[in-house]
């Protein structure tokens, strides 16, 4: 007889689970980047649309499907129908490839929060050339934590096809990282659970702090007003809508097979209506919440960055003309510079050209997003603040945790999938299991940490789980809905906890949600075939900026590789269960039940 | 700009400053910015200072020893406040060569920054690069130490848990006679319905329930 499943303690366990694995790094570094994009405060319009007509009802979906299962998304889609188990393990499919690449990320946070007890921070001050006499080249060209991020952190290589060795630096923290993820999922939900009430309780103090801190710095209220003035004309921008709807389905991490794997866990009778409404509605004010913080960092930067470029012109423009030191300020600047230019139009000619144009705004527009916002913009703030170590360790344990916290979702998809397979559990105790599937994915990880590791890291980020996820959210619906039959499934629901469905999920599980998932789906693939080659950017340490490449064909070919694996596994595992029925019919011997 | 005795006076030894150019070194110095309210005013007293400076340092230098505060020239003092300066040899009626005067001044350029209340970046010798400090380098890397006690705490955990759970493994696996009872009570939990609970209805023991025996009986032929 098997043993009985595993619950979670109590459900407050399951709703910050759910809660620790949504909210992650995409809340905090990408959701900002869209807004400023997008409009700003009229950002907010499309996103709550979407929010209420495809991340909540989605969520709802995947936590009942989970929760009625009781089994991990393999065995739930093959109880739904034998030939949709390929939806299963296209899900796990993902989620391996997620898991691979995106515990790097806890590896250099982890990288960063080490040097963060360091004074002054590595990342404010460029090293010393070789004579001493001047900083680094690169460093001066870039900036210091644009050097420490590419150079000391990475030690990136010029191009993905120089793919240099193993840093062991890097690989170290990926060896933590996994070891840290092995811990908290050790035990099963035993652990996972008492984890959870960490990682998701942890970020939001830190924000809240780093909130009361933002809004005090010189320059957040610039950053702020950019961010929330709304430009509606926006909402015209058909992009705006497409990437609020990507935004929600991304950050929820639908498809993915946790969200199953956490819901099957529950008691039978668990409300996962309320829950699924509290968890989206808390993923998305965290997104706001978040980008409140990040704008007022913004506008410090920009402040911070604005004044030094004036006080760098009036420097120049002060040694130029032996002019009284400290006779120039930012307000007479203008009015002297004219001055200049009349009264010694020669000299001034000589100078213009040094004299770099100081706009707050183009500083305030430069829009970053991804390991650039954090690892870069971030910092940049944090090593003019005051007691500026306590801010980083601070905030490198907030990225922490929201990466812990999504690992563990993407590690209870796989893991409970195999866990609940009777050929492997019966032969390896689940320690042994979670401990195999992280050894596999450390190792594979360790290609991220090779010299051109960032730009492998840039291909799965952003090829993956895009396609392949709006694939499997397409087929989940439609499985549920007309598969299994959307009647039979409302009077599970009913039985299992005895409420009825409400009619506005139903119209959006049959009719909207499809529908938008499609129209998704086509804008992704002809944005890919309108762009031709694909590119990405390269860092060229001789410029200390970041240039547009080709990709090379055996990285086309990995490309294509990530999307087909994934998504090819529905149709594939459909013929294969079709093919074997028809065996087993064609056989004279009765079919063994 | 402002009139001083001092420039008057050097006015004549100005020719030959600028005669000397490739020996005279300018120099900038930021006052204000570098000491705001605390800022003195760079006047004559000032350039003396300075003056004694230079000839300090040049002193130092082996076979210079007889340089003298007169023997150090300035000119052109602007407002901003920067100016050239070169170190005769009055003996010798030329400027001493600039490679000898910018290896005094970096000898000693602790000492003329100090004497003024400034730095390098405030007190600039425009041809002479200055020496930066090198980072403090500790023999072990701070992040290894922090590092390693995390791994080291990390792996006692997880040998912990991992050792935790073997051993309730083995306790489970110990007691064969409870394993039954344990699946029966399973079977128990699952099967109440209704509160009833189904064990006089199961065929546990290999006993056969009289209640349902006599159905082949009865439908036996006569």
């Amino acid at each position: 007889m098997e043993k009985a499943r595993p619950l979670w303690a109590n459900s407050l366990q399951f709703v910050f689970a759910c809660i620790s694995y949504a909210v992650g790094l995409g809340n905090v570094w990408r959701f900002p980047y869209l807004c400023q994009m997008y409009g700003g405060g009229s950002f907010l319009v499309p996103y709550i649309i979407m929010l209420f007509v495809e991340g909540m009802p989605l969520l709802y979906l995947e936590l009942a499907v989970g929760q009625r299962m009781r089994q991990g998304s393999i065995g739930a889609w093959r109880t739904i129908s034998p030939y949709l188990s390929g939806v299963g393990l296209a899900s796990v499919v993902a989620s391996f490839f997620l898991a691979t690449y995106y515990n790097i990320i806890n590896a250099w946070a982890f990288w960063y929060l080490f040097h963060s007890f360091q004074d002054p921070l590595p990342w404010s001050v460029c090293p010393l050339n070789h004579n001493r006499t001047g900083y680094d080249e690169e460093c001066e060209k870039a900036s210091s934590t644009q050097y420490f991020w590419y150079r000391k952190t990475l030690n990136i290589s010029p191009s993905i096809q120089d793919s240099g060795r193993v840093q062991w630096e890097p690989a170290l923290c990926l060896v933590l990282a996994w070891l840290v993820v092995y811990l908290c999922i050790l035990r099963g939900t035993e652990s996972t659970g008492k984890v959870v009430y960490f990682t998701a309780s942890l970020p939001y103090c830190v924000l809240l702090i780093y909130l009361v801190r933002g809004l005090t710095l010189h320059g957040a209220t610039n950053g702020l007003a950019y961010m929330f003035t709304p430009k509606l004309e926006q909402l015209a921008n058909p992009k705006a809508w497409i990437n609020a709807a990507t935004q929600i389905f991304f950050s929820l991490g639908l498809g993915f097979g946790s969200l199953i794997a956490f819901a099957s866990y529950n008691q039978p009778s668990n409300n996962c209506q309320k829950h699924a409404i509290i968890v989206s509605l808390i993923n998305s004010s965290t997104s706001i919440f978040a980008s409140i913080v990040t704008f007022s960092i913004y506008g410090f930067k920009a402040t911070f960055n604005y004044e030094s470029c004036l006080d760098k012109v009036i420097l120049l423009l002060t040694n130029s003309f032996d002019l009284e030191d400290g006779f120039l300020t930012p307000s007479n600047l203008e009015q002297v510079k004219s001055y200049l230019a009349s009264a010694f139009p020669s000299k001034y000619s000589e100078v213009l050209p040094q004299i770099k144009n100081c706009s707050l705004q183009s500083e305030l527009a430069t829009a970053v997003q991804g390991t650039g916002l954090s690892f870069i913009v971030y910092t940049e703030a944090i090593k003019n603040m005051e007691v500026s170590q306590l801010w980083s360790v601070l905030y490198f344990l907030m990225l922490l945790m929201l990466g812990i916290g999504s690992m563990l979702g993407n590690t209870a998809a796989i893991l409970t999938p195999l866990t609940d397979s009777k050929v492997i559990s019966r032969h390896l105790p689940k320690e042994a299991i979670s401990g195999l599937v992280c050894l596999v994915n450390c190792v594979i990880g360790l290609v991220f940490t090779m010299e051109a590791g960032n730009y492998w890291f840039d291909i799965f980020n952003d090829y993956a789980a895009t396609l392949s996820l709006l694939l499997i959210v397409l087929v989940e619906t439609i499985a549920v809905c007309y598969v299994y039959g959307l009647r039979r499934f409302e009077s599970d629901l009913k039985a299992m906890t005895g409420r009825t469905l409400n009619w506005y999920w139903k119209v959006i599980w049959a009719g909207v949600s499809p529908l938008l998932i499609v129209s998704l789906f086509v804008f992704y693939l002809t944005d890919y075939i309108l762009t031709g080659t694909l590119k990405y950017q390269a860092w060229d340490a001789s410029q200390g900026q970041l240039v547009t490449k080709d990709y090379p064909p055996h990285a086309l070919a990995v490309i294509g590789l990530l999307v087909a694996s994934s998504t090819m596994c529905i149709p594939l595992v459909a013929l294969g269960t079709f093919i074997t029925r028809c065996f087993k019919r064609k056989g004279d011997t009765p079919p063994v039940a | 700009m402002r009139q001083n005795n001092s420039i008057t006076q050097e006015r004549a030894r100005r020719s030959k400053a600028e005669a000397d150019a490739e020996n005279a070194f300018k120099v900038r110095l930021s006052i204000r910015t570098a000491l705001g309210d605390k800022a003195y005013v760079w006047d004559t007293n000032e350039e003396y200072l300075f003056k004694a400076m230079v000839a300090f340092s040049m002193r130092k230098v082996p076979n210079r020893e007889t340089t003298e505060i007169s023997h150090v020239l300035l000119c052109n003092v602007t407002q901003r406040v920067s100016f050239w300066f070169v170190v005769t040899d009055p003996s010798k009626n030329h400027t001493l060569p600039a490679v000898e005067i910018e290896s005094a001044i970096r000898m000693n350029r602790n000492r003329i920054n100090n004497a003024f209340f400034l730095n390098d970046q405030s007190l600039e010798f425009l041809k002479i690069p200055t020496t930066l400090a090198p980072p403090t380098d500790p023999s072990v890397p701070i992040w290894i130490i922090i590092f390693g006690v995390i791994f080291c705490i990390v792996i006692v955990a997880v040998v912990l848990l991992i050792l935790s759970g073997i051993r309730e493994r083995r306790r489970k696996s110990k007691e064969p006679s409870e394993a039954d009872d344990t699946e029966d009570k399973c079977e128990n939990t699952i099967t109440i319905e209704n509160g009833i609970p189904c064990d006089p209805l199961d065929t546990k023991g290999g006993h056969i329930n009289d209640a349902f025996m006599t159905e082949d009986e009865r439908l036996t032929p006569l």
